[in-house]
């Protein structure tokens, strides 16, 4: 019992001493080992008078335990100062630049082209398309534009196959695409963004390639005011609420009666400034009632049917929403610029 | 460009203020650009009386200036102001150009009441040294004290400027016409001017003879007067015709384009006595030559309108006239000419003779007969009245117009309808007669007849819509939506598909960009990988952009070229647009550039883009397509492309695309391009299914071989898969290795295969029985040497 008595106080300091972790494994062979001291004094419990056995084997039991704790709670004090230490060690500089996988920005008219398409297409408009080389006849003859008619002045077109066969100067062909489409049976309401092509020299402000969009409705009894409020819709979505929409009378061959429709400036709401020649208004589109001889040419009967048709200038657009100087700026892309426009606009 | 003095003469606009008349013209419908206006509140004629030197300045003068109802003193720096003389003043409160406001002042202590002006402070001359050293404007001694003095100088007039691109028609682009415009908008009536004339007894139509050949001359009236004394306009006309941005030259040209600015008809004056008694009009014959007034040769063609005497060309008609018959300082009888000739054909003949005219704009907007006859009418009274010229009786005509009225029924609710508006019957009256349109009201029916002055207007109920809205005033329309089926718009066709692909691209971290169709010859002759024919246009604006683009890989390396240049080094771009070849087949190409970094990491760059890359993107864009499975990566040979990085794009055995490294000898850095056609994309696709995944653990068996270098690795993977029976899921790449440690004319290849069952767990010897199969059929494919570990 005294053997046990002593080991109990060994095993209670014997711990102080240890340094590392194999002083500890080391220590733990040395008393629990095969041939360990606390092993060693337990097979003597036969020795031991059978009355002292129960307390002998509590004793011994009670050096195991402590042995036990005692190398735990050392061990675990070993592997805490080495998880700490490596932590330490594996400490990095969370400033430095990070690594990043960036999604694609979309080139910026593309951006506005998105935009209005999709509060088209949540009023029920189907986005098409239409070719870039066109014919004449769709491109000016059936929309009330015959040959040497002045209208073709304003539109300065590359012609390909004498005069049949031209870069379209308009997205406005696609109307009559989609009309002969419909054969004159159909409703229609459909905007068509894309590219268009006119002899004007580049500068900050012309470009021989840009982005039209155009839009056409037929249906039954529609009106220039159902028109407007169209148009309000979509101004206000890409421009904010506080924008107003006013039409002005104007003159297409394709729409009778036209308008020009002016929103108020964006960059002076309204107030006056250099960008609205300090009128408070900034031209946008040019649209009207669909003429009734443009209906009939492509099979649809105007006492019948009636609808409105409208065109923007993208690139005008984005210069306004975005404040860019320069309609080269969307053909020379410098992804640094085009970068910022990977985001979320402000709601 | 519009003068308001000469509006005044057909209608009463004296109640007007110049800009608001200018707003509500504009919201009318025809667009005044700019309102020109010399007028200028508090500017009076004064005459200087006494003059004084400054107590305190060795250069400005203490004038007394004499206004009529007052005296002032003024201090002026001017170097030639000196008692007597007469000049402008502009007194306190008056307004100067560029908002300088007159006030009462005190200059180094001496109280000065106004200014003596000198033009270019009033914006009518240039400010410039010149006319700075010239001092203050000097008035005539025949200058009325208290008078305007602009009224005075004749430059009180008001000038609009039009915006006539927008124009319906020409009817608004003539004093006349503008004067009907005003009335409608302000409700007011429109005088005509007199085109009275004494006439002799002799008639033109006894000795001269008319004969029109041509079918692109529907009416031609000619008169003849005598004995015109060639001298100056009258004042009036020279100032209107010099604020309608015409040079006067004499009494007789002037009065031709008065007129025309007057009634929008042109006019032209022959020599009489340079003429025979024959006017025949008719098509040119080709190669015919005629000197014309600005003395060059023109060579005509069958497409052009001749007028001659019969026997010579003496008149590109509607163009300019001949050399032969001018009008010159002898000149003694006309013969005047009041035509309507064929639009398009004077506009052709104009843009082909690169002879855009004032008479020629007019002619090719079309033109009304009635004003054709008055105007020859009022060249009769004004050559009366300020060329002494006596008048021949009658006239020789041609008239092939149709007469018969234009006529529109409609009703109401009609023009309610189109517009979105409710107009009564009563409104629908009086909006009519502003328009001065007359009709007849017959239950709810109107008739309109539409004036000869609206060449614009056609025959249906729109255009009166047109003109009722815009007086009604658009900004009035309330907005509506239309009334149609609910449902959501979607992307059609080609659009459809181009939005696919820009939403995977974009994900897979490229940036989209724009280019131009349209490029020059050096560029369309790169990347001819699929050798179409392309189209070339035959008048280019510039060689640069002559030829329609049957790839877009050159305009995405100037993008390149472009970023590069301003210091951008990851540049990971892609476009889809359109092209065309010479048969005008479109096909849609999906074109992407990847250089530099594909992660933004500047400083570890451990993510620089290479071939693998780029062919992930375009597996990922397949297999997003719905494609997994079905593509392949074939050896190319496109020049511009470097021999050994590149290859076709293979989808169910077609070629729809490239990929590769730009040839070292375009660009040495390492730049890499993928190109497909969008339309081989389109609707090849199966339905998406769901397909569990497999629920019994896999075997995974590794093996690497030694092979020639040669060997595509792709080529073995085939053979595997061959080998292997459906338990053989996916054969992995894991290792590529070419150095030191083998023959440098082999490569060692590693490949791990994973063995899945399908409905049961596999057992290891099931699976060895198929992988010692894959094993024997490598190695003697490829004369393959099997590495032990």
């Amino acid at each position: 019992m005294k053997d046990i008595e002593m080991l109990l106080s060994e095993v209670k300091s014997v711990f102080d001493k240890v340094k590392d972790i194999n002083e500890l494994n080391e220590l733990k062979v040395l008393y629990m080992g095969k041939k360990g001291k606390i092993t060693e004094i337990n097979s003597h419990i036969k020795d031991v008078s059978n009355d002292m056995k129960k307390e002998f084997g509590m004793k011994v039991n009670e050096v195991k335990k402590l042995f036990n704790e005692k190398y735990e709670s050392k061990k675990k004090e070993f592997e805490d100062y080495l998880l700490n230490k490596q932590l330490e060690e594996e400490r990095i500089d969370i400033s430095l630049p990070a690594t990043r996988v960036s999604i694609g920005a979309p080139n910026i008219l593309e951006k506005v082209i998105e935009e209005i398409e999709e509060v088209f297409l949540s009023m029920g408009y189907d986005v098409v398309d239409g070719p870039e080389i066109e014919e004449d006849k769709y491109n000016f003859e059936m929309l009330n534009i015959p040959k040497g008619h002045p209208a073709r002045d304003a539109q300065d077109t590359f012609y390909i196959e004498g005069d049949e066969i031209l870069l379209r100067s308009q997205t406005s062909p696609v109307q009559v695409r989609s009309m002969l489409k419909g054969e004159g049976k159909t409703p229609i309401r459909m905007i068509c963004p894309g590219k268009t092509y006119r002899r004007d020299d580049d500068d900050a402000s012309h470009s021989h390639q840009f982005m039209q969009i155009e839009g056409l409705l037929v249906e039954k009894d529609i009106s220039l005011s159902d028109l407007k409020g169209t148009l309000d819709v979509i101004f206000k979505r890409l421009f904010g609420e506080d924008v107003e929409v006013r039409f002005r009378p104007s003159y297409y061959q394709f729409t009778e009666p036209s308008v020009e429709v002016d929103i108020t400036c964006v960059n002076c709401h309204g107030k006056g400034c250099a960008v609205c020649k300090r009128t408070g208004w900034v031209t946008v589109a040019g649209a009207g009632i669909v003429h009734p001889n443009v209906l009939r040419m492509s099979g649809y009967d105007p006492s019948v049917w009636s609808g409105f048709a409208f065109g923007f200038g993208a690139e005008r657009l984005a210069m306004m929403k975005y404040d860019i100087d320069d309609i080269r700026t969307f053909y020379n892309t410098d992804l640094r610029e085009l970068r910022v426009f990977d985001r979320e606009d402000e709601e | 460009m519009i003068s308001l003095n000469w509006v005044k003469d057909y209608i009463d606009i004296d109640d007007q203020n110049v800009y608001d008349l200018a707003d509500k013209i504009t919201r009318a419908g025809i667009n005044v650009e700019s309102v020109i206006t010399h007028h200028i509140d508090g500017l009076v004629i004064g005459k200087i009386i006494s003059l004084e030197d400054h107590p305190d300045s060795d250069h400005l003068h203490v004038c007394i200036v004499d206004i009529g109802v007052e005296k002032l003193q003024i201090v002026c720096g001017a170097p030639n102001v000196r008692v007597g003389l007469k000049v402008i003043v502009a007194k306190v409160g008056a307004v100067l150009p560029s908002d300088f406001e007159i006030k009462k002042s005190k200059i180094r202590g001496v109280e000065s009441y106004g200014m003596l002006c000198a033009l270019f402070e009033l914006g009518i001359e240039e400010k410039n040294d010149e006319n700075y050293s010239k001092g203050i404007c000097e008035l005539g001694e025949d200058a009325t004290i208290g008078d305007d003095p602009l009224v005075y100088l004749g430059l009180d007039d008001t000038l609009y400027d039009l915006d006539i691109h927008k124009h319906r028609n020409n009817d608004c682009y003539y004093h006349i016409g503008f004067a009907y415009e005003i009335a409608c908008i302000l409700n007011r009536k429109v005088k005509l001017p007199s085109l009275d004339f004494k006439t002799f007894n002799d008639k033109i139509s006894d000795n001269f003879k008319l004969k029109v050949e041509s079918k692109k001359c529907s009416y031609y009236v000619a008169r003849e007067v005598r004995d015109v004394k060639i001298g100056e306009s009258p004042d009036f006309i020279k100032k209107r015709l010099i604020a309608a941005g015409m040079r006067p030259i004499n009494n007789v040209v002037d009065i031709s384009n008065y007129v025309m600015l007057e009634f929008g008809q042109p006019l032209h004056f022959f020599d009489k006595d340079k003429l025979g008694d024959t006017i025949l009009v008719r098509d040119a014959k080709d190669g015919e030559k005629i000197v014309t007034l600005d003395d060059k040769e023109r060579v005509l063609s069958s497409d052009d309108i001749v007028i001659t005497d019969g026997s010579k060309v003496i008149c590109i008609a509607g163009v300019m006239g001949g050399k032969n018959t001018e009008v010159d300082d002898y000149t003694k009888n006309i013969l005047i000419e009041s035509a309507i000739f064929d639009p398009v054909s004077i506009r052709n003949t104009s843009r082909k003779l690169e002879l855009p005219s004032e008479a020629s704009i007019r002619y090719g907007k079309g033109l009304n007969y009635e004003y054709t006859d008055m105007a020859s009418r009022r060249a009769c009274h004004l050559l009366e009245k300020y060329a002494g010229a006596t008048i021949l009786d009658s006239f020789v005509l041609y008239d092939n117009e149709d007469h018969s009225d234009k006529k529109i029924s409609f009703k109401a609710n009609d023009v309610n309808k189109i517009l979105g508006i409710n107009i009564s019957i009563d409104d629908m009256k009086k909006e009519l007669e502003r328009l001065d349109f007359p009709f007849t009201l017959k239950s709810d029916i109107f008739n309109v007849v539409i004036p000869k002055r609206r060449v614009d207007i056609e025959c249906n109920v729109n255009d009166i819509a047109e003109e009722i809205g815009r007086l009604y005033g658009y900004n009035n329309l309330v907005s509506s939506l239309p009334n149609v089926k609910v449902k959501r718009g979607e992307y059609i066709g080609d659009v459809k598909y181009r939005k696919i692909v820009s939403r995977r691209l974009r994900s897979l971290g490229l940036n989209e960009v724009k280019t131009y169709t349209l490029v020059s010859p050096n560029m369309a002759n790169m990347f001819r990988y699929d050798d179409c024919k392309q189209v070339k246009l035959p008048n280019p604006m510039s060689i640069d952009k002559s030829i329609v683009r049957t790839t877009l890989i050159p305009s995405l390396l100037n993008v390149y070229d472009y970023n590069v240049s301003r210091g951008v080094k990851d540049i990971n771009i892609y476009e889809i647009s359109k092209t065309y070849d010479s048969s005008y087949n479109e096909v849609s190409k999906i074109c992407g550039l990847m250089s530099g970094s594909y992660a933004d990491s500047p400083w570890k760059r451990d993510f620089e883009v290479d071939f693998y890359v780029v062919k992930g993107i375009v597996e990922e864009l397949l297999d997003y397509m719905g494609y997994n499975g079905r593509y392949s990566f074939v050896r190319s040979n496109c020049n511009d492309l470097h021999p050994g990085i590149q290859g076709n794009i293979v989808l169910d055995g077609k070629n729809i695309g490239i990929i590769g490294k730009i040839h070292p000898s375009i660009i040495k850095k390492d730049v890499f391009i993928f190109e497909i056609n969008l339309n081989s994309l389109i609707g090849k696709t199966s339905k998406l299914k769901y397909k569990s995944a497999f629920k019994y653990p896999s075997i995974t068996k590794d093996m690497a071989y030694i092979v020639d270098k040669n060997i595509l690795v792709g080529d073995i993977i085939s053979t595997i898969k061959k080998a292997g029976d459906k338990t053989l899921q996916d054969v992995v790449v894991f290792d590529v290795y070419e150095g030191d440690k083998i023959n440098n004319d082999k490569k060692s290849v590693a490949f791990s295969l994973v063995f899945n069952g399908i409905d049961h767990t596999l057992k290891d010897e099931d699976v060895m029985v198929i992988f010692n199969n894959i094993i024997k059929e490598v190695k003697n494919k490829y004369k393959a040497v099997l590495r032990d570990n």
